[in-house]
């Protein structure tokens, strides 16, 4: 299976002034040395909690801000080193789901001109325009009435399909997802993972799906990504993280999710100590070492690498 | 855990409206439920069920122009409801506490946060030193570390979980008997949720206090709860313990909920869903209010709002038909 996406060592620093006269410069890491691949057709999950560094990543991919050490290809083609009559191309190939689909639409445009605008800048003639716009949006199941509302008249269900539909509108092949779900209720998040389980299958599209909601990965992603303060702890099918997690920080994670009904009450928990420590001044060695149960002398010196210890599952962690 | 005859809080018959220039508005409709010493009580619902309001109503915070205009809230033998403004401020804090969503909001901002839990115990009319050193010991029981020094921070300056961690040590300083957490973990990490979650359920032993739990998020649910009401438009449409609730829901709203929800792999088929939408709280449906979604419903159902009947001990639903 061609790889889409490929991340290899990447990193995206950011750098910070401190001290008097912004004298001192140092970097939040939010992307530090990160690789990995995203096949076509696959859903990949990437997990983490705040600060881990995903939506960092997530808009890497399409070049909303560059890269600054590594190297991203999409499908074969250096993202970094691409022209921006290349990157224009190229993000059409790509759609980009938001979390906070009020905060996602303009609020002054009706949602048919946010949902059509991509079309507009591609300088497609009107009637096409037209026409997939009311196609789009039959096939999001956004009823036609609502097209010239907008978005605070809608629910939050129909923003986020209006967000989908605006995504989906140039049909790219690859969706990035960011916290699609989140703000939904229970029964509304059903019916938008159902739309783009639908959608995936009719158009053959590859998902980068990010989210903190463990349940929800395990529903739509075939593989996932656990990141934890700018790096990537574990890769591996989703199945075999939630039978076997690997590494200390993906155990505590799914231990600390609730249980998905009350008999798994009183499963074993791992707790980490403490809160994450800050992006600037990341701890030596390997960054989960003092919260970690597990933590051992080399673990506080060096960084584990990010080695295959099973099929298609990797982990970076010394005690593997 | 104890439990004595008398539930710790019984609420009968709620009802809460909102006078708008379009009319009454009713938020919480014949809402009766209790919650007994030493439990976990979860009210769940997706939005506008109506749950915030109901515990908003429990301290009579409720804002303008929303009242309580009928029911009856009766706390240890007190009914709430007849209280006047001054006997409700001696209630709340002391008896029954209360946390809500996003702390920064609720916690002042120039004030430090050892202060605000300073303040607190200074309403049992002790010394400052006195509230100084009790205040340190509930820094301590939130386990919020480098206590000194985080004392002295401002809320802005600490991080979701503590500022949590602080309202929650605000609240439980003067053991009240029952803790009310509006969505109380909502926009914290998984992680610093379990803690916080963690943290009430080891007050609640300790304290042998009772948690009435106000989420959308089924997953606190199952994790802490003992008893649950599934609200939908301003009425409670089930009540059971939560065994039963997860593995024989009664009601059609609480059945399709537990479909809805992803707890397998998308190879094992797709979610259910509820066609439909919720209704907002201006057109609730007259009958059943959840009959325009219900797979089941039939006239009777647009005619008749069914009455709350008990279908097994413990267990009642708000249904025209006793679903198998």
């Amino acid at each position: 299976m061609e790889d889409l996406v490929k991340l290899t060592a990447v990193e995206k620093h950011f750098p910070v002034w401190e001290g008097f006269f912004s004298r001192r410069r140092r970097y939040v890491r939010a992307v530090d040395r990160i690789s990995m691949s995203i096949a076509r057709g696959e859903t990949f999950g990437l997990v983490g909690e705040s600060g881990s560094g995903k939506t960092t990543l997530a808009r890497l991919i399409p070049r909303l801000t560059p890269v600054t050490g590594g190297k991203l290809l999409y499908s074969g083609t250096d993202i970094a080193r691409a022209t921006t009559g290349q990157m224009t191309t190229i993000r059409r190939r790509m759609g980009i789901v938001f979390q906070d689909p009020s905060s996602s639409l303009n609020p002054r445009a009706t949602v048919r001109t946010s949902i059509q605008r991509p079309l507009e800048i591609a300088h497609r003639p009107r009637l096409e325009i037209d026409s997939r716009t009311l196609e789009t949006a039959e096939l999001v199941n956004l009823g036609k009435e609502l097209l010239d509302r907008y978005p605070h008249q809608l629910s939050g269900g129909q923003q986020q399909r209006a967000s989908i539909a605006r995504a989906t509108i140039l049909r790219p092949e690859f969706l990035i997802l960011d916290e699609p779900t989140s703000s939904l209720d229970v029964s509304v998040q059903a019916q938008i993972l159902n739309l783009l389980l639908d959608l995936q299958q009719e158009f053959g599209l590859t998902y980068l799906l990010i989210t903190h909601n463990l349940t929800v990965v395990r529903y739509m992603c075939d593989r996932v990504g656990v990141m934890y303060l700018g790096k990537l702890v574990e890769i591996s099918p989703v199945a075999d993280l939630y039978k076997s997690p690997l590494h200390p920080y993906s155990v505590a994670l799914l231990s600390a999710s609730p249980p998905p009904s009350p008999r798994s009450r009183n499963r074993e928990r791992v707790r980490l100590a403490g809160d994450p420590p800050s992006l600037i001044n990341p701890p030596p060695g390997c960054r989960l070492n003092p919260r970690c149960p597990y933590a051992f002398d080399r673990c506080r010196v060096e960084e584990p690498k990010l080695v295959e210890c099973a099929h298609g599952h990797l982990v970076a962690c010394h005690r593997v | 855990m104890s439990r004595s005859a008398e539930p710790l809080l019984s609420v009968k018959s709620l009802f809460v409206d909102y006078v708008t220039s379009h009319g009454r508005v009713r938020a919480v409709r014949d809402v009766s439920f209790e919650v007994n010493r030493g439990e976990v009580f979860a009210l769940v619902g997706e939005s506008g069920c109506g749950k915030s309001t109901t515990a908003l109503a429990l301290m009579r915070l409720v804002p303008q122009p929303g009242h309580v205009s009928a029911g009856h809230i009766m706390f240890q033998g007190t009914n709430l409801t007849e209280l006047s403004e001054r006997q409700i401020t001696l209630v709340r804090g002391k008896q029954i506490g209360m946390i809500f969503q996003n702390p920064l909001i609720a916690l002042n901002p120039v004030y430090s946060s050892g202060w605000q839990v300073e303040e607190a115990v200074l309403l049992d009319n002790v010394s400052r030193q006195e509230a100084w050193r009790r205040a340190f010991d509930i820094m301590g029981s939130v386990k919020i570390p480098d206590r000194e020094e985080r004392m002295q921070s401002y809320p802005h300056e600490l991080s979701g979980g503590m500022r949590q961690r602080v309202m929650i040590g605000m609240m439980i300083s003067r053991a009240p008997e029952l803790l009310i957490a509006d969505e109380p973990t909502t926009s914290l990490d998984v992680t610093i949720q379990a803690q916080i979650l963690d943290l009430l359920m080891d007050l609640k032993a300790r304290n042998n206090m009772s948690l009435l739990i106000i989420t959308h998020d089924f997953g606190i649910v199952a994790d802490i709860a003992d008893r649950v009401g599934v609200m939908y438009a301003g009425s409670l449409v089930e009540q059971a313990d939560v065994f039963s609730i997860f593995e024989s829901p009664r009601h059609p709203y609480t059945r399709l909920l537990m479909r809805a929800l992803p707890t397998g792999t998308k190879t094992e088929g797709r979610l259910e869903t509820i066609k439909g939408s919720v209704p907002s709280l201006t057109e609730v449906p007259a009958g059943c209010s959840f009959n325009p979604r219900c797979p089941l419903a039939q006239d009777i159902c647009i005619q008749e709002r069914p009455p709350e009947r008990e279908v097994a001990p413990g267990h009642s639903v708000r249904c025209h038909f006793s679903a198998e």
